[in-house]
C-alpha cells in the first residue's frame, strides 16, 4: 500500500520537451511510473519521451485521462505551471522546479486553499512509493518496498536517510519530499496525516531543518494524533543565526525562532525521538519494528 | 538581496514616501560639501548592510564643519562588525516628536503577506515583538487581492496611531505594500517612521530586502544588487562561482550537494567534536568544473586545515565529481589541505574507480568521512 501514489497514477508532466523534464519522464517510466502525456504550451501534436505531448494540462486530462502532474517547468513560468494544474481539477501536482518567487508561491497557496488539488513542493525532489512508482528525480535504485513512511524537507537528506534504512532491509511505504521553500503545498502535518491513516504505514521518519516553525506544528500534531510512532532528524544545529543555509526557507531568526533546538526539544516533548545522526534515526525506526 | 539604506530611501523616494534630504559621499571633502549643501543639523550615516550601525559608531550626528569632518573621519574606512565603510549617507537630521514602525513581510506560516504598524518604532522592532507582541498592530493581506485601503486604515487605528497624522500613516502603509508587491520585497520596513511637531511623516531610516528568487524580473534592482556587493572577500567569490556558501569559524572544510545534507555534514563535524569552517553546497547536477571550483573556495580559507567532500546522487553524478575532485588536486604538487571523500548515490561505483586514492582518503559512510575529517584537522592543530 501506500500514499498519494500507486501504479494507477496517471501522470502529464509538464516541460516534458526541456532537458530536465524529458530525462526525468524517462526516468519515472523506466521506474514503472505510469506517464501518460507531457504538456508544453506550443508544443502540441509532438511525442516526447514516447508520450504524447499537448498544448495544456485540459487536453491532457481530456484525451490521456491524467490525473497528476509533475512540473519541470522554468521558474519564471512554475507558478502559472501549478495554477493550470490547479485549474485542470487534478489529483496531485508535484513541482519540482527550484528558485520560484516567493510571492508567485503565495498566490498559489491562496489559489490551492480553494481547490481539491493536493501540491507537493516546489523545490522537492518528489515523491516515491517504491515498487510501484515515483514522481520527480528520487534516484529509484536506493529505495526499497515495506512499511516505513518518510517525509523530508530536504532532498538529498532523505536520500541518506533511505540509504540508512534500506541498508538494514528496511523498506518504504512512500516517501515524500515536501521541499525546502518557505511557502509549500503538502506539509509536515499533512503527510503525518497521510500516514497515520495509511495501515501499512508502521513506522515514520520525519526529516526538518532549520527555520520556520513547520516542526514544531508537526510535533503538536504528532502529539495529539499521530499514535504511529515517529523518529525524526533536525538538520542545522550548527547554523548560526541570520544566515541563509542554501534553501530559502533554512534561517535561524536572529530573534531566536526556527533553530534545530526549538524543533528538537518540541518534538521530543512530543514523543519523538531525534537521531544525532541519520544511523540514529534508522537504530529508532528498527526498535519501532522490532 | 538587501538594498542599502540610500537604495532603499530611493526606491521608496520616488514611490513618493517622504524621505530626508540626503546625499551619498565617500571621502571627508564630499560629507562636508553634502552637508553644507543640505544644512546642518545632519546625520552621517555608515552604508553597509549590518544592523546596530549607531551603537557600533557607525552613525554620528554633525551640528557644524568640525563634527561632520570629524565623523566622517571616524566613519569612513573603520571596520564595522566585519565589513569595510567606503560610503556615508548625509542626510537632514529631522527634528521629531514620535517615532513609529511599518513593515510588510511575508507571513511564511500563514503563506500570506502581513502588514505590521507600532507606535514603538525607533528601537528593534525583533524585541518589541518578542516582548510586548500586542504593541505591533498586524493585518494578513490577499496577496492576489492586494492590501485594502481599509486594511492600512485598521492596522494603524489598531495600533493606536494619533488621529491626526493617521491618514499619512495609512498612506505611506499603503504605498510601501504597493513597492513590496511590484519590486517582489521579502521585507519592506520603515523603522523610524519619524514624526515632526507639525504633524509630518517622514522615514528617517529604510530597509528593503528582495527575493532574490525574482530579481530576473527586477532589471534595476538586479543592477543596485552589483553596486550593493560587499562583504567577505571568500563570500564574494562564492557569488562568483554561484555557491551557496557561508562562512563559520571552525577549521573542517564542507563540501556537498543540498541543503539538507551539507548541513547535516556541519552538524556531524561538531557532533565529532571538530569545528565546520564553511556550509557549501554545490547544488544539483554539478559538473567536474564546478566540483574543481568548490574545491578552490575551501583551499583559498586559510581557517581550513581538512575537507570533507559527501556527495549523494541523485542528479549528481559520482563519476563526474570524482573527475572535478582529481582535476582540480593534480593541479598541486602537494595538496594544501588533506581531503576526505564520500560519495554515494548514481554512479557512485564509477565515481570510485576514477578518484585518485594518492590525492584524497576515501570513506564510504557519512558518519566515518566526517570523523576522519576531524582527525586530519586535529593532527594539523597539534603540529
Amino acid at each position: 500500500m501506500s500514499v498519494l501514489v500507486d501504479d494507477d497514477t496517471r501522470v502529464v508532466v509538464q516541460g516534458i520537451t526541456g532537458g530536465e523534464g524529458k530525462f526525468h519522464a524517462e526516468q519515472m517510466m523506466e521506474y514503472g511510473t505510469n506517464v501518460v502525456a507531457g504538456a508544453v504550451p506550443g508544443k502540441g501534436g509532438q511525442e516526447a519521451a514516447g508520450v504524447p505531448v499537448y498544448d495544456t494540462v485540459h487536453e491532457a486530462v481530456a484525451e490521456e485521462n491524467a490525473d497528476t502532474s509533475v512540473i519541470f517547468v522554468p521558474p519564471a513560468f512554475a507558478g502559472d505551471a501549478i495554477f493550470e494544474s490547479l485549474d485542470a481539477d487534478l489529483d496531485l501536482a508535484v513541482a519540482i522546479t527550484e528558485g520560484i518567487p516567493t510571492q508567485d508561491m503565495a498566490r498559489v497557496n491562496k489559489r490551492l486553499s480553494e481547490t481539491d488539488t493536493r501540491l507537493i513542493g516546489p523545490n522537492c525532489p518528489g515523491l516515491i512509493t517504491p515498487g510501484e512508482a515515483k514522481l520527480g528525480i528520487l534516484p529509484g535504485n536506493i529505495f526499497a518496498e515495506g512499511n516505513v513512511g518518510l517525509v523530508s524537507r530536504s532532498g538529498t537528506l532523505t536520500y541518506q536517510v533511505v540509504d540508512s534504512l534500506t541498508s538494514r532491509g528496511i523498506g518504504q511505504t512512500t516517501a515524500i519530499g515536501i521541499g525546502g521553500d518557505p511557502i509549500i503545498g503538502t506539509d509536515f502535518v499533512d503527510a503525518l496525516e497521510l500516514f497515520e491513516n495509511d495501515p501499512d504505514t508502521d513506522a515514520i521518519v520525519m526529516c526538518g531543518e532549520i527555520g520556520g516553525e513547520d516542526e514544531e506544528e508537526a510535533a503538536a500534531f504528532i502529539g495529539e494524533n499521530v499514535e504511529t510512532p515517529v523518529a525524526g532528524f533536525i538538520a542545522g544545529r550548527t547554523a548560526p543565526p541570520g544566515k541563509r543555509m542554501g534553501h530559502a526557507g533554512a534561517i535561524v531568526s536572529g530573534s531566536g525562532t526556527g533553530t534545530a533546538e526549538s524543533k528538537i526539544s518540541a518534538l521530543n516533548d512530543a514523543g519523538v525521538p531525534v537521531g544525532d545522526t541519520p544511523e540514529e534515526v534508522a537504530d529508532h525506526i528498527e526498535g519501532f519494528l522490532d | 538581496m538587501k538594498l542599502h539604506e540610500y537604495q532603499a530611501k530611493q526606491v521608496f523616494a520616488d514611490a513618493g514616501v517622504p524621505t530626508p534630504d540626503s546625499q551619498l559621499a565617500s571621502d571627508v571633502d564630499g560629507v562636508v560639501a553634502a552637508a553644507e549643501e543640505i544644512g546642518y543639523p545632519v546625520a552621517v550615516k555608515a552604508q553597509v548592510q549590518v544592523g546596530g550601525r549607531g551603537k557600533a559608531g557607525g552613525i554620528k550626528l554633525a551640528e557644524d564643519e568640525d563634527e561632520a569632518r570629524e565623523a566622517a573621519d571616524s566613519i569612513l574606512g573603520m571596520d564595522l562588525k566585519g565589513y569595510h565603510v567606503d560610503r556615508v549617507l548625509v542626510e537632514e537630521a529631522v527634528d521629531f516628536v514620535n517615532e513609529l514602525y511599518v513593515g510588510i513581510t511575508m507571513d511564511r506560516g500563514e503563506g500570506e503577506p502581513v502588514a505590521m504598524v507600532s507606535t514603538k518604532g525607533g528601537v528593534n522592532i525583533e524585541e518589541v515583538a518578542e516582548e510586548d507582541p500586542e504593541a505591533i498592530a498586524r493585518e494578513h493581506i490577499d496577496p492576489a487581492f492586494g492590501m485594502h485601503p481599509y486594511q492600512a486604515r485598521k492596522a494603524v487605528y489598531d495600533a493606536g496611531v494619533d488621529q491626526s497624522i493617521a491618514r499619512d500613516v495609512s498612506s505611506v502603509l499603503t504605498t510601501l505594500y504597493e513597492l513590496w508587491d511590484e519590486k517582489d520585497g521579502s521585507d519592506a520596513e520603515i523603522n523610524p517612521l519619524m514624526v515632526t511637531s507639525d504633524n509630518e511623516v517622514i522615514a528617517a531610516d529604510a530597509v528593503m530586502n528582495i527575493d532574490e528568487d525574482a530579481l530576473f524580473r527586477q532589471p534595476e534592482l538586479a543592477e543596485m544588487e552589483e553596486e550593493a556587493a560587499g562583504g567577505d572577500e571568500l563570500e564574494q567569490k562564492a557569488d562568483e562561482y554561484g555557491f551557496d556558501y557561508v562562512r563559520l569559524d571552525g577549521n573542517v572544510g564542507i563540501i556537498g550537494n543540498g541543503a539538507g545534507l551539507v548541513m547535516t555534514t556541519l552538524d556531524l563535524v561538531d557532533y565529532y567534536g571538530g569545528e565546520p569552517a564553511n556550509f557549501l553546497d554545490v547544488g544539483g547536477g554539478a559538473k567536474a568544473a564546478r566540483i574543481a571550483n568548490a574545491l578552490d573556495m575551501v583551499f583559498s580559507d586559510d581557517n581550513v586545515d581538512s575537507v570533507v567532500f559527501n556527495i549523494f546522487g541523485g542528479i549528481t553524478r559520482g563519476d563526474e565529481v570524482a573527475r572535478g575532485i582529481n582535476e582540480a588536486l593534480e593541479q598541486f604538487d602537494e595538496i594544501p589541505k588533506p581531503v576526505v571523500v564520500r560519495l554515494a548515490g548514481t554512479n557512485w561505483e564509477e565515481g570510485m574507480e576514477i578518484l585518485n586514492e594518492d590525492l584524497v582518503t576515501v570513506d564510504q559512510t557519512l558518519e566515518g568521512a566526517v570523523q576522519r575529517a576531524v582527525e586530519y584537522a586535529d593532527e594539523v592543530n597539534e603540529q
